[in-house]
């Protein structure tokens, strides 16, 4: 049995911005066990998931995947990606898979296998669930899944675990393209695989997803490595002018989590209340004392869910005049009127965005009185065709033009507009699931694939 | 003498971001134990300074931690709407901090 595993992370979302070449030089010269990077987030919102998509740019993709591969496949150790192109539908795995074909071919690659697993989950089966009997439950404070959650929902993924990418591992995969996937689970899984003890496996898996956010000072994009012992974790920043300290890295366990102390994935609970950091090296941070909580009865699945709204158009405006500007919130329940009234028998979502005033924050914004002289207005009009929703948003637009202040100097023009037009935007979705189901299997919510890649029996590329 | 600094002064991060879909989470990470510790007994930041500070009530605040290891102090919100939906103004939920910076603090 291996005394120690060394994994490196290059890039918490790989493709999202490129990976830093540097440092991620300094962490192949090392030679580490294994690469693993995760791609996707639900962080991103439910869009790329319902309209089936990234949210990055293929060339990103392609150069953080070719980076990877060709330091793997020069050194002959696995490569691990979780989550594929952002979302990790079904489509975002096969887009995957054909970049490593292609970049094996552009490479002119020796073989190598090649696993891959597709993570959709089909709403006919959480159908049969609910009419079983079975509840989905919420994850934090969602009620139980209901029919409508169902209806409404486009596409919906499963979460993996480690299940399928230790099962990939053991059939001899040498480079892994995962859909949907816990992050943490893309760096434990080879960990698990490779004997090491859970709580130290998942813990690696923590303070990697998102590679040097875990090191200090700040920098995106930068490798960082973590080496799994059968008694503790240690955690290494490989850009020169990054430390993984006691700080940096105990902060990370905080990020993106509602709680510090609890990290969750499919059978069970990473547990770090009793963890105990110690800088082991200058750039070197040492973890013990985390646990892994196994979960009791039935290994649960996360399921995300999203749901198509409507078709979206963006209506811009901005204000100058200083009495407009005093009665923004007249003005916006004018036009919101209005279009109550002009469309009273269709379904629509109208939002004004007001920049200037409490654009970003809504009504967590503490500051309530305006003091700038202009402000800018965002006008988000959605409905179900194309056409309303481009109706409703103009004919909003168009009603902060034509705004009936009494005290206002000025006549028709109570708006400045860059463009006397209101434009389209993607699709709107919504996250509809934000679940959990009970399963048998680990394994019966994903569909592994093994094939061979090898630049003679490659086919060329469409 | 009663100066007062503010919480961004005294902290080295002060940061917010989704924590999954329907929640967003807050970090205030100091240098070190002491400057965390002044800012613990100090008082001014607590589940009262967050409910009046983004005018919320107390059950929208899911988690309230005092994190040793990393001199931090965290709280998690709930989101009225799952993120990125209709009507999103922020995303990432990465732009709701900055009240917090101007949080006072007394010297320490």
């Amino acid at each position: 049995m291996k005394e120690q595993l060394r994994i490196v992370s290059p890039n918490g979302h790989l493709g999202f911005a490129p990976t830093k070449e540097e440092s991620f030089r300094l962490a192949v010269e090392t030679r580490p066990d294994y690469y693993c990077a995760d791609s996707g987030s639900d962080d991103i919102g439910a869009t790329a998931l319902g309209a089936d998509r990234s949210v990055s740019m293929e060339r990103w993709q392609r150069h953080d995947l070719e980076l990877m591969l060709l330091a793997a496949r020069e050194q002959d150790v696995p490569m691990i990606i979780g989550s594929a192109g952002d979302c990790g539908s079904n489509s975002r795995v096969d887009m995957f898979v054909r970049f490593i074909k292609e970049i094996a071919a552009e490479h002119d690659l020796p073989p190598f296998r090649l696993a891959y697993f597709y993570s959709e989950v089909d709403t006919a089966y959480l159908r049969q669930l609910h009419d079983d009997g079975v509840t989905i439950e919420g994850l934090d404070d969602r009620a139980a899944l209901t029919i409508e959650d169902i209806d409404a929902t486009t596409r919906a993924v499963a979460v993996a675990g480690v299940h399928p990418f230790v099962a990939a591992l053991e059939q001899g995969a040498d480079v892994i393209i995962g859909g949907r996937s816990s992050d943490c689970a893309v760096f434990a899984a080879p960990a698990i695989f490779e004997g090491f003890p859970e709580e130290h496996a998942y813990y690696a898996g923590k303070v990697l997803e998102c590679a040097s956010f875990c090191a200090e000072p700040y920098g995106a994009k930068e490798s960082v490595i973590a080496t799994i012992t059968h008694d503790d974790v240690k955690v290494t920043a490989m850009a020169p002018w990054q430390r993984c300290t006691v700080a940096s890295v105990a902060g990370h366990a905080m990020y993106e989590r509602s709680n510090p102390y609890f990290e969750w994935f499919a059978g069970g609970m990473l547990d770090m209340t009793d963890c105990v950091y110690e800088q082991y090296d200058e750039r070197t941070t040492r973890v013990t004392g985390q646990r892994v909580v196994p979960v009791e009865g039935k290994v649960t699945v996360k399921i995300e869910g999203s749901g198509r709204v409507g078709e979206k158009y963006l209506g811009i405006a901005g204000i100058r005049d200083p009495y407009t500007i005093a009665n923004i919130d007249k003005v916006i329940e004018l036009s919101r009127q209005q279009v109550a009234d002009e469309f009273s028998d269709i379904d629509y979502h109208l939002a004004f965005t007001v920049y200037g005033k409490n654009g970003v924050m809504g009504d967590l914004e503490p500051v309530k009185e305006i003091t700038s002289h202009e402000l800018g207005i965002a006008i988000e009009g959605i409905a179900d065709s194309a056409e309303v929703a481009e109706s409703v948003t103009l004919y909003a637009t168009r009603q902060l033009f034509y705004a009936r202040l009494p005290e206002v100097k000025g006549t028709a023009g109570t708006a400045a507009f860059v463009t006397d037009e209101v434009l389209p935007a993607t699709t709107s979705y919504r996250w509809t699931m934000n679940h959990i189901v009970p399963v048998d299997d680990p394994m019966s919510l994903f569909d592994l694939h093994l094939v061979e890649v090898g630049s003679m029996i490659l086919q060329p590329q469409a | 003498m009663h100066e007062h600094t503010t919480l961004g002064e005294l902290a080295k991060t002060v940061r917010s971001k989704n924590a999954g879909t329907d929640r967003i989470t807050f970090d205030v990470i100091f240098s070190d134990q002491q400057t965390y510790d002044h800012v613990r007994q100090s008082g001014a930041l607590t589940r009262e300074t967050v409910c009046g500070l983004f005018g919320v009530e107390d059950d929208r605040i899911t988690d309230f931690v005092e994190f040793d290891p990393a001199f931090a102090i965290k709280f998690t919100l709930k989101r009225l709407a799952p993120s990125g939906g209709p009507g999103e103004s922020d995303v990432f939920g990465c732009q709701q901090y900055p009240p917090l910076l101007s949080i006072p603090v007394p010297q320490p």
